[in-house]
């Protein structure tokens, strides 16, 4: 099988500093969540992917590529509706002084009823809510049918509720695609994701949840000792 | 004076001036009204100060040697939004910081220059606050072919700035050359400054680009909507400015911004979903 994303040896930096180093990794279909502190390179690791970050050495390879940046990217104030913004993510595929299709319409209300905002494609996008508002980010990621999904800390100020739904269309999505989540929250990872990337600026461990049972690489890759609360969040050592 | 003295005067060829200045305030104030949408929604207001400023030095150049004052503005204004958009890279200074130098510079250089100039009272006072006197027939064709221009290009590229707009990171994941759709929407925008220099002045020339497209943005929460009302508020402004300026002797610039502000305040006080009174009626 061909891997959506793969990384062999990727080094990078970030003004002159060092960011990645050795990074290998190889991505299937399936839910995977990118884990490490701030600073780690997560988001870096994701550009990287996205060929927005130059290499210093090490190869990407990938299918079609899906972005969701995080949601302060967004100009949500701007004079657009929901489809719009959907839309958007087909601009290149569209092609120069070229004018959406109907074609492209419909991929842009399939991508909506995929993520369930299939009622509101014409409400203004500034008047959704914010897990509507991380919907549609999904959707304009989706609109160009990705072999890989990568999402940018997608639960950040989202409340519960919000959150749980999204990780049920995450992982409703991951059925036949890949998908890549750099997040932190670690106890909605290890329960909702087929696996885990441990990354503080090379891959520390890798695999199934239940295969990361030894609290040492949880030390090294969040710079904690063994008393740490989020050892017993994790249940890796008696509470 | 009534409208329809204001008319026989349009049409008076004694007084050809006034319709070329009409024309000239006319086409500016539509340019500027779509270009100015981006600016409004793109926060960068403050661009569009520093390009109206910049190319005050190439008005002041293009005066002294009896250039084209059209495009002496034009390349003025065009350097200027390259060296911003090039410093502007550098990520140690601000982007505002950036401009706030390049303008400022270039508006010194301007009037350095044009102290040079013989009448320079006269001429300064005519390059900040506009005048409807003097325009040569070529510049009509020149606004007029500028503002094919610039419309065609807008039109053309509107998904391409709506994407770069919408989303920066996301654009360039897209591949889109975010640098070049930047540097082309500030030529744009100088485009449209410099052709409204010459009746709305340049210190006034701001109003022009901002207040349209903010009011129509009052009115609506769709870009095609706002991107035909804006210009038609400037349009309309712009005659009804000239009109009073005209029968009351005022100075062209200033009563065609003061109208374009009376029009901002309608719309904030009584815009269908946003305006301050819907918002204070019971619901």
């Amino acid at each position: 099988m061909t891997a959506a994303l793969e990384m062999t040896g990727v080094c990078a930096d970030l003004g002159g500093r060092p960011v990645l180093r050795d990074v290998d990794l190889r991505l299937e279909t399936g839910f995977t969540a990118l884990l490490g502190p701030n600073g780690a390179g997560k988001t870096t690791l994701m550009r990287a992917a996205l060929g927005l970050v130059p290499l210093r050495s090490g190869t990407v390879t990938s299918g079609t590529t899906g972005y969701v940046p995080q949601r302060h990217e967004f100009t949500w104030d701007f004079p657009a509706s929901v489809e719009d913004a959907v839309l958007s993510g087909l601009v290149r595929r569209i092609g120069l002084f070229r004018r959406p299709t109907v074609a492209h319409w419909r991929a842009a209300w399939a991508a909506l009823d995929q993520v369930r905002l299939g009622d509101l494609r014409k409400r203004p996008v500034g008047e959704l809510s914010g897990g509507q508002r991380q919907r549609v980010l999904v959707a304009r990621a989706l609109v160009l049918e990705p072999a890989v999904l990568l999402l940018d800390e997608p639960f950040t100020g989202l409340d519960m509720p919000a959150q749980e739904t999204l990780t049920e269309l995450f992982t409703e999505i991951a059925r036949d695609r890949s998908v890549l989540m750099a997040t932190h929250d670690l106890v909605a990872a290890a329960y909702g994701c087929d696996r885990l990337i441990l990354l503080n600026r090379t891959v520390i461990a890798c695999g199934p949840p239940a295969s990361l049972k030894d609290p040492g690489i949880w030390m090294r890759t969040f710079d904690v000792g063994p008393a740490s609360h989020l050892l017993k969040a994790l249940d890796l050592v008696e509470a | 004076m009534s409208p329809w003295q204001f008319l026989a005067d349009l049409a008076n060829p004694d007084l050809a001036f006034l319709p070329k200045a009409l024309t000239i305030a006319v086409l500016a104030a539509v340019m500027c009204g779509v270009v100015g949408c981006y600016v409004v929604l793109r926060g960068m207001a403050f661009i569009g100060d520093a390009v109206a400023h910049a190319v005050f030095p190439g008005l002041a150049i293009a005066f002294l040697f009896s250039g084209s004052l059209v495009l002496g503005g034009t390349l003025a204004g065009v350097v200027t939004a390259l060296l911003v958009t090039v410093f502007a890279q550098n990520r140690r200074l601000k982007e505002d910081s950036v401009i706030g130098i390049f303008f400022v510079a270039a508006f010194a250089l301007g009037i350095v220059v044009i102290s040079r100039a013989p009448g320079y009272a006269g001429s300064l006072q005519q390059f900040l606050f506009g005048s409807i006197t003097g325009i040569p027939d070529r510049d009509l064709y020149i606004v007029g072919g500028t503002t094919v221009g610039v419309l065609l290009t807008v039109f053309l590229l509107h998904k391409e700035f709506v994407a770069v707009t919408l989303d920066r990171e996301m654009a360039r994941a897209l591949g889109l050359r975010v640098f070049w759709l930047d540097l082309l929407l500030y030529v744009l925008v100088t485009l449209a400054v410099v052709m409204a220099v010459q009746t709305i002045g340049n210190i006034l020339v701001l109003a022009l680009l901002v207040t349209p497209a903010a009011t129509a943005r009052l009115l609506t929460d769709r870009l095609p909507v706002m991107m035909a009302v804006a210009p038609a508020i400037g349009a309309g402004c712009a005659l009804i400015g000239l009109y009073l300026s005209w029968s009351w002797d005022l100075p062209v610039g200033g009563t065609i911004v003061l109208t374009l502000t009376g029009a901002f305040l309608l719309a904030h006080l009584f815009a269908p979903r946003h305006g301050v009174l819907m918002r204070l009626r019971p619901s």
